[in-house]
């Protein structure tokens, strides 16, 4: 294995293993919020007993080990490359870090090294920063993720920020806690179909503690999590204060015919590493 | 915090509550979609659920040199694939505890009642937490035909930790939550 493939292995290793920091903090804080003797609190305890134990023992925080979608910047696609990260993410799956958690979507048939045409999936993203970013998303909150069309008449949602919030208030009451709650939204306005979920997968790789550059784009942050989180659904959907952990917001460029509003949706187990290279 | 120890008795599950938090220790056994569609096609089940539990889970497990089993990732998987069959499945079998994540339909709400059963909901994604609750494997059955993840693995559990979220007596913790989130929700679109 050459140095680019074995330093790409062990950052699938550490994003299967290690919640980042900000995440686990969320969830702490999620937890004092919480009643004593609640099922909020007995589903958050054993969410962190179980960030702590896979940390130690370096196993996968889920057994879900998702879909992995790198972002890297542009200026390393000569060393960062398609083949390297395919050979790190087999390298990977080969060592138990990865689940074989890939099917031929025709066959059904199981993809063993998780590596194919399609996996994983690679973005190479417009910026100078030297950085290369994985995010692994399971399933189950994959499965939650939505995509609006505004106007919407059935939510008095327009074209404009109102609308964007009744629209992703109307997918965290959809979501309820079946994407494993308290989830993350990151979310996009704008954008085709396609930029608009990539976009919004992006938006899932900020800090959970960061403040978005846009003003009018925070303030919905900050607003839209305050409401989720007063619709009582919780942690694993069991009731609770704590429905999402963050709200992330950007936005795309979008045709004057189209107004897109995508929702992704992350499950607790958020799990998200960058390397600066 | 109750806990149950099987062999899973009737009046214990019955006292249960939705909301509960439960502790289970003991024999379980899982059992998800290849399982269930054996049973439901007529197959004998190998071994007997009466006052048992049944989890829906597709671990990892793998072979320790001395021949037995461990399991590395064990974490409950979505269960509503099994609501056509587990109707039948608890009025059948006598099976006290379904374990899972996400709950079950109004039929299986139904039949609970009926025959003293509960749902559990165990955390979805904490995996290694359930591994850790596992501690020992005794008996696996339908290793070969149904592959390791469809298998129905015997486990002893210690301290394992759910909610009750469907209980005998009609209530859906699921469906609670949903009608409230969803008032609130209209709530806040009226504003």
């Amino acid at each position: 294995m050459t140095k680019t493939v074995t330093r790409l292995a062990e950052l699938i290793h550490e994003t299967s293993s290690s919640l980042p920091d900000d995440a686990e903090k969320a969830l702490r804080a999620a937890l004092r919020r919480e009643a004593k003797d609640s099922s909020a609190r007995l589903v958050l305890e054993t969410i962190l007993k179980n960030v702590a134990l896979a940390r130690a023992a370096g196993t996968p925080v889920c057994q879900d080990t998702g879909t992995l979608t790198f972002f890297v910047s542009e200026n390393l696609r000569r060393t960062v490359t398609p083949e390297r990260i395919a050979a790190a993410v087999a390298a990977a799956t080969e060592r138990g870090w990865l689940r074989r958690n890939t099917n031929d979507a025709v066959t059904g048939k199981s993809i063993d090294s998780n590596v194919c045409p399609g996996a994983p999936v690679i973005h190479y993203t417009l910026d100078a920063e030297s950085k290369v970013r994985l995010i692994m998303k399971g399933g189950g909150s994959e499965n939650m993720s939505m995509q609006f069309s505004l106007p919407d008449a059935s939510l008095g949602a327009g074209r404009d920020l109102e609308g964007v919030r009744r629209a992703v208030l109307a997918a965290v009451q959809h979501a309820q806690g079946y994407g494993c709650a308290p989830g993350i939204l990151g979310v996009c306005i704008g954008g085709d179909r396609a930029a608009g979920f990539e976009e919004s997968k992006h938006q899932l790789l900020r800090n959970l503690a960061d403040t978005n550059p846009v003003p009018a784009l925070a303030k919905l942050e900050r607003r839209i999590l305050r409401e989720a989180n007063s619709f009582g659904i919780g942690p694993m959907g069991l009731g609770g204060k704590t429905t999402l952990l963050a709200v992330k917001i950007g936005a795309r460029p979008r045709v004057p015919a189209s107004f897109f509003v995508t929702v992704a949706y992350l499950c607790w187990a958020a799990r998200r590493r960058e390397i600066s290279w | 915090m109750t806990t149950l120890t099987y062999p899973f008795s009737e009046v214990d599950v019955r006292a249960l509550k939705a909301g509960d938090a439960v502790s289970v220790n003991g024999l379980i056994r899982t059992g998800r979609d290849r399982f269930h569609k054996f049973f439901a096609d007529g197959g004998k089940l190998p071994c007997d659920f009466r006052d048992g539990a049944l989890f829906h889970c597709g671990p990892v497990v793998v072979k320790n040199p001395d021949g037995s089993w461990r399991v590395v990732a064990g974490g409950p998987t979505t269960s509503v694939r099994e609501n056509p069959y587990e109707p039948a499945f608890i009025e059948q079998t006598g099976v006290r505890l379904i374990i899972g994540k996400g709950g079950m339909d109004a039929r299986t709400l139904d039949a609970c009642a009926k025959c003293g059963a509960v749902y559990l909901q165990a955390v979805g994604g904490a995996a290694a937490v359930t591994a850790h609750a596992i501690t020992r494997v005794t008996n696996v059955y339908f290793l070969e035909e149904f592959g390791a993840a469809e298998a129905c693995w015997e486990f002893e559990v210690k301290d394992f930790r759910c909610v009750v979220a469907m209980d005998s007596h009609g209530t859906s913790l699921f469906a609670q939550v949903e009608a409230a989130s969803n008032r609130r929700f209209r709530e806040l679109l009226a504003k």
